[in-house]
């Protein structure tokens, strides 16, 4: 259980975002082992506050493994050792004293395929809310309608908050799970693959929504589409095999890459 | 050309049959013919026994049978009746709930959302509940004599200082207890597959909320099984309103004055009373409607424990439907 409450998670004082800022994750030679199989090769990486990260690379490069480490959800499996560390904020997440609890207050996550609970649309919401102990029903209307309206959800099920979330087509049932995700004010939110099993429309709404997310939280997004890295992130990191291959701004990883299988998966010569 | 056509490899279809079969499907036709038959078969064997039953004893069923405490003579069909048995049954399948649903569900939580796959521990307790399940009934019988009657009961006298016996004898509590244990693989296995069902998906998306284990299981887990743990429940009912071997030893009785208004009474049963009936009759053409109505109100009285408990489910479903 928790001795240490995280402080607000910030990396700089000031609101200055981009690159140059101080990390709000920093990532420390982790490597990863399922059982005896190492899945994570000593991976070292900053990722910075209030900024679109992506993680990319072939399957079964590690790229889900890794961002699943950031919320401690590889806890779940049985089996799994990880060394190294991880610091948010300035803490490791991975310290005994860390109450994981919290810590998943903090860092959200939004799965690939979309998973709302069999509850109505506003429960879906409020889950989160009634969990950490908000019980009066204004300020939950209040923010059940705010995280709605901040995942472009609202105008569509505003009318039917209380009908069953699983009436949804699989567009909004993924922009619900993102505004449940986003209900309780995390700081970071990562996302595995969030606009894999949409179609092309439902796929532009979500990256729209990234974009417009990026203001408010910093989002750390696992993608095998290279032209949605492209279009949504300021940050890539190039996976192969549980190595990190190349990490550094979007725009020079994909048109000026500096090692070679970098070059030959971003040019499509294979993955 | 190169191009392949399918008609170089299949046989030509004759014109005007485009999707029909080409011939009567005899071994389609034989083996559908045979599961009908088969459901035909068990329809008609369930049709003879209730038929028989309703026709020998619809003489005897009165409202006065229903509703009458029998004197010593269960065998003069004007003054006897069912009512302490319908009672007794009733009661001790209702305590039997009391206790089976819980433990049972509790187990198959452990076993389905806690226990590591790889343990010793877990294997041991699998086979348990699986060998639970072969036990025959009569050896419930015995072991609640044995442990609640004379082990429990006793000691809980001793405890109590009562003068003579009141736990340490048979009583509705130890019958209905035995009857949990006898029931208690029927409700761990249903609770555990609809548990199962849960996509895991769900669970994930609740701990990736900040929600601890036994809250996602009491928040979003169990709410879905409910419907699951129902039909253990209805599995489990229907199982002990017949039984008579755990009961024998352990709470129920040859005749009771009046009906049981104490967990430590003793309390009368429709199936030992059909036992009775049969076995110790002085006239058996006589009896022999009284017994045919004896075994029709228990089938009744299962059928009806039973849709009430379908009726229930049937509303939780429907609740979880609308709300979403």
């Amino acid at each position: 259980m928790a001795d240490i409450s995280l402080p607000k998670i910030t990396a700089t004082a000031t609101a200055a975002a981009g690159p140059s800022a101080r990390p709000l994750i920093q990532i420390e030679s982790v490597s990863l082992y399922y059982g005896a199989s190492q899945a994570l090769k000593t991976i070292s990486l900053p990722l910075a506050e209030k900024v679109v990260t992506a993680f990319i690379g072939p399957s079964g490069c590690g790229k889900s493994t890794l961002l699943r480490c950031l919320n401690r959800m590889n806890d779940l499996i049985d089996n799994v050792r990880i060394e190294g560390s991880i610091r948010i904020g300035g803490h490791d997440i991975y310290d005994r004293d860390v109450d994981v609890i919290e810590l998943r207050k903090r860092v959200g996550m939004v799965f690939q395929k979309s998973n709302p609970f069999p509850k109505s649309i506003y429960e879906n919401v409020a889950y989160g809310l009634r969990l950490h102990g908000l019980r009066n029903p204004a300020a939950l209307d209040e923010a059940v309608e705010k995280s709605l309206q901040q995942s472009a959800l609202w105008e569509e099920v505003k009318d039917r908050l209380h009908s069953s979330a699983l009436g949804l087509s699989g567009g909004q049932q993924q922009r619900l799970c993102i505004a449940r995700a986003i209900a309780i004010r995390p700081e970071i939110i990562l996302m595995d693959e969030p606009a894999s099993a949409l179609d092309p429309i439902a796929t532009a709404r979500i990256e729209e929504l990234i974009l417009d997310l990026k203001k408010d939280f910093t989002i750390v997004i696992v993608t095998h589409n290279m032209q949605q890295a492209a279009r949504i992130s300021d940050q890539t990191a190039f996976f192969y095999i549980g190595e990190l291959v190349e990490f550094g701004p979007t725009g020079r990883i994909f048109t000026n890459p500096t090692q070679k299988r970098t070059e030959d998966y971003v040019t499509g010569r294979f993955g | 050309m190169n191009t392949l056509t399918p008609s170089q490899y299949l046989p030509e279809t004759p014109p005007g049959r485009h999707f029909r079969a080409e011939k009567f499907d005899v071994g389609s036709f034989f083996f559908s013919g045979l599961t009908g038959l088969a459901t035909l078969f068990i329809l008609a064997i369930l049709g003879v026994i209730l038929t028989n039953i309703i026709l020998n004893g619809w003489s005897a069923l009165s409202w006065h049978f229903v509703s009458t405490i029998p004197k010593k003579d269960f065998f003069d069909a004007a003054t006897t009746g069912v009512l302490p048995m319908i009672v007794g049954t009733t009661i001790r399948v209702f305590v039997m709930t009391i206790f089976v649903i819980p433990v049972g569900v509790i187990t198959a939580i452990y076993l389905t959302e806690y226990a590591p796959n790889t343990s010793i521990i877990t294997r041991v307790i699998r086979a348990a509940v699986n060998n639970l399940a072969g036990v025959p009934s009569i050896v419930f019988g015995l072991f609640g004599l044995g442990f609640f009657i004379h082990f429990i009961g006793k000691n809980l006298d001793t405890l109590l200082h009562h003068p003579s016996a009141v736990w340490g004898q048979p009583a509705l509590i130890w019958a209905a207890l035995t009857l949990a244990i006898m029931t208690l693989p029927v409700v761990i296995v249903a609770t555990e597959e609809s548990l199962k069902a849960i996509p895991p998906g769900l669970r994930e998306a609740s701990l990736a909320l900040g929600a601890t284990k036994l809250e996602t299981i009491l928040r979003i887990v169990l709410p879905q099984a409910l419907p699951g743990i129902l039909t253990g429940g209805i599995l489990a009912v229907s199982r002990a309103a017949g039984e008579v071997a755990p009961i024998l030893f352990t709470g129920v009785a040859y005749y009771m004055a009046s009906l049981p208004s104490r967990l430590s009474d003793q309390f009368m049963d429709l199936g030992y009373h059909v036992f009775v009936l049969s076995t110790q009759s002085p006239n058996i053409d006589q009896t022999r409607p009284l017994l045919y109505a004896t075994v029709l109100v228990l089938l009744i009285l299962t059928l009806a424990l039973n849709i009430v408990a379908i009726l229930i489910r049937a509303r939780v479903r429907k609740k979880m439907r609308a709300l979403g």
